[in-house]
């Protein structure tokens, strides 16, 4: 019996061009959800479906993928989507964030500053900021298209009422273009200031919410806030325990059940880079740990 | 109050059939600044289809609704686009429900309740939000330390004074009302009234009122329209269509009122 | 001297259409006028249509003919064919009614009840309030009343109160019915002394007084309306 063959990155060609329209326009409109023709991926909803169909469609034969899932490169799925883009395109991978030309990522965006012809790829689960205010989809789009997003700051205001200050963390709203607020994906609030002007191409994909949204390079990201509560990026504070670093996002991590825990770099890429530039840091940290 | 100022609102031969079914027919009034209008009448004599009329909430079979926006120039409502309509429905205009959960958010606080108009309107201070919204929870009678309490934990009458808050704090120029003492008791009731007839004075709002209670439309009216199966039967001075109704139905209405 | 107020062949009926629609004319052929500074009486027995007269030149009732002109200072109005804006205006600037009963608004001090039409008219509530307290003191209302709502005083106090709500203003025009029907001499007195002081400033007053001792004291002229009587 023969092995199965797949088109190149799994998609047919059509998929893929009707996935490419849906990335211009959203590139051409940034911030803004466009609809798109989501298909049946060979994993669930929930999985990463829309960010692999959005890699899918922009991925080349000289591309080199990396995938990262909370920052890290070896978790179960980084490791199932790298697979599937190795079978189904036979592309090179890296775990490199500077090598890589495609990162598709899970709720992080990573520490190395991304380059110009870079493209970050983002798994999105819910695509509408403005959901959980208001359920009706009808009235969201018209929120959108008129550009009446006081209720944005109303959640933001019942977080400072009720905890004193903004308590969102992570999918923290921003204003692209001084146009339209967009949800960046559950990525920590950290992240945020990543997405101002970054040179790179970010594109978002919600595969059982069916939308594609973009910021194209160079793009202006502003995260809301209130002029006497201004956004403030959220950070555990700590050091890495095995680099030293002490500007990267951190990572909770129990080492035994004794409730001894440590901090880790949430980039493992990052992290590892830190470490054979300095392997006595590595040394002096884990006889600390 | 000189009586050569234009009106700020002109209903001019207002239909609207639903199908087959007339919801109202011809209906034609202009209401000046600082002016209440009582529309009265029973179930099904369309006055809570004009209501809707009037805030372009519904478009009308024939006929036009003028209004005068604050820069002084009347338009044709229809002419509007819609960004523009919502954002009078924001600004400009308030809307009382007679049930206040139709008129608020009952999942956010009564402070994020009143102050979502204002950030709406690009008000960005959390401080100077929040003490607006103070302000106007005392201007209702409400207790200013329930501020950040839901309006799911708050009755009916506060709710109602909630809705009224909310749609005043943009300082609107015409309040439409929809039964807004409906439901309530009386004692809650009259606390209500009172507190509109101050705001309505205050504010010199421009208010069109929907109501069945006559006492209710000659506490808080100028002028009265009564309604009739779709049709306006008289209209005039309140205190005149009341005391001297000349048509045989307003005649039937004001003698059904059982006195207390 | 142009009058202040006058009243050319008015008619008024009331049709009931609830019983069967009979018709129940009350006057008819009204003429008179009354003068800056003076004071007209209408007198007649009780259901002669005076209550009436007084109501269709305040606008709260319609004339179904004839006319009602009141002389202002932008020129003149005719209340019978004028828009209900314009009636609405003469009301706040021009003619005071002070009614037989006060229709007691709930849970608005006695105070604010007089005050009202002086805030209305664009004065502070300070001084609004100030000079009902002291319009309320010469009508010998007690301060500690001044902060109740009214609909639990005796009939006297709220025609008192109902007294100063419409004085206070000092409009050009002023219609009176009964005014001193439920009052002790006292207070009769004061009322008798401050329709005299008004006269003095130049208000025309339309009054309707059964009594003949105060009707002697405040009267310039008596209209006796049975010549007004509508035929049945």
């Amino acid at each position: 019996m023969n092995a199965p063959a797949y088109n190149f990155a799994y998609l047919d060609e059509q998929t893929k061009r009707m996935i490419r329209r849906a990335i211009l326009k959203a590139v051409a409109i940034p911030g803004y959800q466009v609809p798109f023709a989501s298909r049946e991926m060979p994993m669930p909803y929930g999985w990463g479906t829309g960010g692999v169909q959005v890699t899918a469609a922009v991925l080349g034969p000289d591309d080199v993928l990396k995938v990262i899932d909370q920052g890290a490169d070896d978790t179960t799925n980084a490791v199932s989507i790298r697979k599937f883009f190795v079978r189904t395109a036979g592309v090179r991978t890296t775990t490199s964030t500077q090598e890589a030309t495609v990162i598709q990522t899970r709720h992080r965006i990573p520490e190395m500053p991304l380059s110009e012809g870079q493209v970050l790829v983002y798994q999105v689960p819910i695509p509408e900021p403005l959901r959980f205010l208001e359920p009706r989809e009808t009235e969201t789009r018209r929120m959108h298209a008129l550009s009446e997003y006081g209720l944005m700051h109303v959640k933001l205001y019942e977080d400072i009422a009720r905890h004193g200050h903004i308590a969102t963390t992570y999918a923290y709203p921003v204003k692209v273009e001084g146009r339209y607020v967009m949800d960046p994906s559950p990525t920590p609030k950290f992240d945020n200031p990543k997405m101002n002007h970054c040179p790179a191409l970010q594109l978002f994909g919600a595969g059982r919410e069916k939308r594609i949204y973009a910021i194209p390079p160079h793009t202006e990201v502003v995260s809301l806030d209130f002029e006497d509560h201004p956004f403030e990026r959220y950070r555990l504070d700590g050091t890495c325990a095995l680099c030293g670093a002490t500007d990267s996002f951190l990572d909770e991590v129990i080492a035994d059940d004794r409730g001894g825990r440590m901090f880790v770099c949430s980039d493992t890429d990052y992290c590892e880079g830190r470490r054979t530039d300095q392997p006595s840091v590595m040394e002096a940290a884990s006889d600390r740990g | 109050m000189t009586v050569d100022d234009e009106p700020l609102l002109i209903a001019d031969g207002l239909s609207k059939w639903y199908g087959r079914q007339l919801g109202c027919c011809d209906v034609s009034f202009r209401l000046y600044e600082g002016e209440v209008i009582a529309v009265v009448g029973e179930s099904g004599s369309g006055k809570s289809t004009l209501l809707q009329l009037l805030c372009a909430q519904l478009a009308p079979s024939a006929g036009r609704v003028l209004y005068r926006m604050r820069d002084g120039v009347t338009r044709d409502l229809a002419a509007l686009g819609e960004a523009e309509r919502r954002f009078l429905f924001r600004t400009d205009w308030g809307f009382v429900h007679q049930d206040a959960a139709l008129g608020l958010r009952m999942t956010v606080s009564a402070g994020a309740n009143v102050g979502e108009r204002l950030m709406a309107v690009g008000w960005r201070h959390y401080g100077r939000i929040r003490d607006t919204a103070t302000n106007w929870l005392d201007r209702v009678e409400l207790d200013r330390a329930r501020i950040d309490d839901s309006p799911q934990t708050y009755s009916g009458g506060m709710r109602q004074r909630l809705q009224i808050a909310r749609n005043l704090v943009t300082q609107p120029r015409l309040v439409l009302m929809d039964e807004p003492t409906g439901g309530l008791d009386v004692s809650v009731q009259a606390r209500l009234l009172d507190l509109l007839r101050g705001l309505v004075a205050d504010l010199r709002l421009s208010v069109v009122i929907v109501t069945h209670d006559l006492a209710v439309a000659r506490l808080l009216s100028h002028r009265i329209m009564v309604m009739k199966d779709g049709q306006v039967i008289e209209t005039g001075l309140t205190d005149q269509v009341l005391d001297d109704p000349r048509e045989p139905y307003t005649q039937l209405l004001v003698s059904s009122i059982l006195p207390p | 001297m142009t009058p202040a107020l006058e009243l050319k062949d008015v008619a008024k009926t009331f049709t009931m259409h609830l019983q069967g629609g009979i018709r129940l004319p009350v006057v008819s052929e009204v003429n008179f006028s009354v003068r800056a500074g003076e004071c007209a009486v209408l007198a007649g027995p009780s259901g002669t249509g005076k209550s009436s007269i007084l109501k269709m030149v305040f606008g709260s009732y319609r004339c179904d003919h004839g006319q009602i002109v009141v002389h202002h200072s932008a020129g003149w109005t005719d209340v019978a064919s004028a828009s209900p804006r314009h009636i609405l205006g003469l009301r706040k600037r021009t003619i005071g009614y002070v009614s037989q009963f006060l229709r007691a608004v709930p849970r608005v001090p006695a105070l604010d009840v007089v005050a009202e039409p002086l805030v209305a008219n664009g004065a502070t509530r300070e001084e609004a309030r100030d000079s009902a307290a002291k319009l309320l003191g010469r009508l010998n209302v007690a301060p500690r009343l001044w902060a109740l709502p009214p609909a639990t005083f005796s009939g006297g106090e709220q025609q008192r109160v109902n007294i100063a709500r419409g004085l206070l203003p000092e409009l050009p025009i002023l219609l009176l019915d009964e005014p001193t029907a439920s009052l002790d001499p006292v207070n009769s007195d004061v009322v008798m002394e401050l329709i005299a002081e008004r006269k003095r400033s130049g208000t025309a007053v339309l009054a309707i007084v059964h009594d003949p001792g105060v009707r002697a004291r405040i009267a310039d002229t008596v209209i006796d309306i049975t010549c007004f009587a509508a035929a049945a």
